[in-house]
């Protein structure tokens, strides 16, 4: 998995979560709530389909990881790496 | 455990904040089982048939329409949260409502899902208090309901400080009551701005087809998701040990267990699931205090209601005093106040619905009509259903009681005897208890509430509820573990 993937993959949970969100000018670098109307309950949701369709557990203190596609990215790919690892 | 008796979370109540819950948990991969007692789903929205003819319990309307393409609206987070699409609702607006006191329709106010009719109509009317008004509106609508804390603070105090207009003041508080308050006479103002935006600020819409589409989309998103429903299969018992829910006790008698319960049915109707000894028949006496309760009457015509000149108000909030009382009446019924609902009267794109209906709704008190026996019931259910009849016509066009009854072709009514017998809510409650459990709390660590007596009302809000019971105490809950 690379980052590009990475955020590639973040990205189509966030269009199946928030299906009337325009993504296609997306900035990586700026905060994903500065960019979509994302509140508390979609980030949970990110979180929860991260688990559910690809086992990663991000807790709770950690959310802040995911503010931004780049710092998903960084976060995230570690860990889908270490996943696929151990497969 | 992978018995086929255990679940992840048990339901309490397929009604709508319960199908929502089970919603939610399903998508997420719980093991899920709802379940409710009565054999249809709905809850306090449910729906049934009579004589061939479709008809819903409870529904007027849904709250907190807005147009397509809104954002951060209760509406859109509710969508996206069940993984619904807003097509799949098929709302259509109302075209107008009115809120009308004194005997001959004196006083009243206007409103549509334009908030700038609202304010043009007390800009008119009430010259000396837009000023007021658009204080208190820009202070509502920032406020967001998903909060768990509530105020405690009394609605009519706050907004006495922006209007001082007693007559727009209950103008104001009048609909808000009817659609969505369990306290007489005044409302905690957190609740208050809940319904103030969901109303005035948002709108009200309905679908074409009433309850029906929309309890289809939830019982199809929940099966898809794998979630289990039982119905014809209440809760007669939840056994605690060491304040948990250790097992789930259904009517037949039998026992399923579950990490997490989730009770749409009322904290202290809960609670009396907890109870050792539960009671026999009926509904208790309520400590504390009476519940909010309505009687409704249901008229089918073989006419399109604009055919006797009742074609502009989807919604009529009518009183005929000056001052709005809203509370338990001794009467069995007070006809002082009521709504009219017509369903004909939303913007259905072109099409009519295929008969003419008009509901009429009154405050009613509970113990009256529970006494009665079955002949006397009858018969005062014919009787209320003339005076109510009697006391909303005086706010529409006049029509006479002759071409009304000829142009009836069926009529339906139902009381708050009604309402306990086919939901369980406590003294026909439809709104719940006046006091409210914000978090959703009992005092057991995995049974947790939700829908009326978690606080938010109405379609909208106990589907919201029972998203937020599903996320705050089990999803996050195993997160945090």
């Amino acid at each position: 998995m690379t980052k590009d993937e990475c955020k590639q993959l973040v990205l189509s949970i966030i269009a199946d979560i928030a299906p009337d969100e325009d993504l296609t000018n997306v900035k990586p670098d700026v905060r994903l709530r500065e960019q979509l109307q994302l509140d508390s309950m979609d980030f949970l949701d990110i979180v929860m389909e991260l688990r559910k369709r690809h086992g990663i557990e991000v807790p709770e203190a950690e959310y802040i990881q995911l503010a931004s596609l780049d710092s998903c990215a960084e976060y995230l790919t570690p860990k889908f790496n270490a996943l696929a690892g151990q497969s | 455990m992978n018995s086929p008796s255990h679940y992840d979370t048990v339901i309490v109540g397929a009604g709508m904040s319960g199908l929502a819950a089970g919603i939610r948990l399903a998508h997420f991969g719980r093991r899920v089982c709802i379940c409710e007692r009565h054999s249809a789903p709905g809850g306090l929205n449910s729906f049934y048939s009579i004589g061939g003819r479709k008809y819903d319990v409870g529904l007027h309307a849904m709250t907190n329409y807005v147009p397509a393409g809104t954002k951060g609206t209760p509406l859109g987070r509710l969508l996206r949260q069940l993984r619904i699409e807003r097509e799949e609702l098929a709302l259509c607006p109302q075209k107008q409502s009115r809120v009308v006191f004194g005997a001959g329709g004196g006083a009243g106010l206007r409103f549509t899902n334009d908030r700038a009719v609202l304010e043009q109509e007390i800009a008119e009317k009430f010259p000396r208090q837009i000023d007021g008004f658009r204080r208190l509106a820009t202070s509502l609508g920032i406020y967001d309901e998903l909060a768990a804390d509530s105020s405690g603070a009394s609605a009519r105090a706050v907004v006495r400080r922006h209007i001082a207009d007693p007559l727009l003041e209950d103008l104001l508080f009048c609909p808000l009551m009817y659609y969505g308050s369990a306290s007489e006479r005044d409302m905690d103002y957190a609740q208050f701005g809940i319904m103030f935006r969901s109303i005035y600020l948002e709108g009200l819409a309905r679908p074409f087809e009433g309850i029906r589409p929309i309890i289809r989309v939830l019982l199809d998103k929940f099966r898809v998701a794998g979630g289990e429903r039982r119905m014809n299969c209440g809760v007669a018992r939840l056994v605690e040990r060491g304040g948990r829910v250790a097992a789930v006790v259904l009517d037949d008698g039998s026992e399923i267990t579950a990490d997490h319960v989730i009770s749409s049915i009322g904290a202290d109707e809960t609670r009396a699931l907890l109870r050792a000894a539960p009671y026999a028949t009926g509904a208790p006496a309520v400590e504390g205090g009476r519940r909010l309760s309505f009687v409704e009457t249901i008229r089918v015509l073989r006419t399109q209601p604009r055919d006797f000149g009742w074609g502009d108000d989807t919604i009529v909030f009518f009183n005929d005093h000056d001052r709005f009382d809203y509370a338990v009446p001794a009467e069995p019924v007070d006809l002082r106040s009521g709504v009219i609902c017509i369903p004909n009267n939303f913007d259905y794109g072109g099409r009519d619905l295929p008969e003419g209906l008009v509901r009429v709704t009154c405050l009613a008190n509970y113990a009256a009509w529970a006494a009665l026996p079955e002949p006397d019931y009858r018969a005062a259910k014919a009787r209320w259903l003339g005076a109510m009849t009697a006391s909303a016509g005086r706010f529409l066009l006049p029509v006479t009681e002759a071409a009304l009854d000829a142009a009836t072709v069926a009529t339906d009514m139902f009381t708050p005897r009604t309402i306990t017998h086919f939901t369980g809510h406590w003294q026909g409650a439809v709104y719940g208890s006046p006091c409210k459990v914000r978090d959703g709390g009992t005092g057991l660590a995995n049974l947790h509430l939700c829908g009326t007596d978690q606080g938010m009302l109405g379609i909208v809000g106990s589907m919201l509820s029972g998203i937020a019971a599903a996320n705050r105490h089990v999803l996050q809950a195993a997160a945090r573990a």
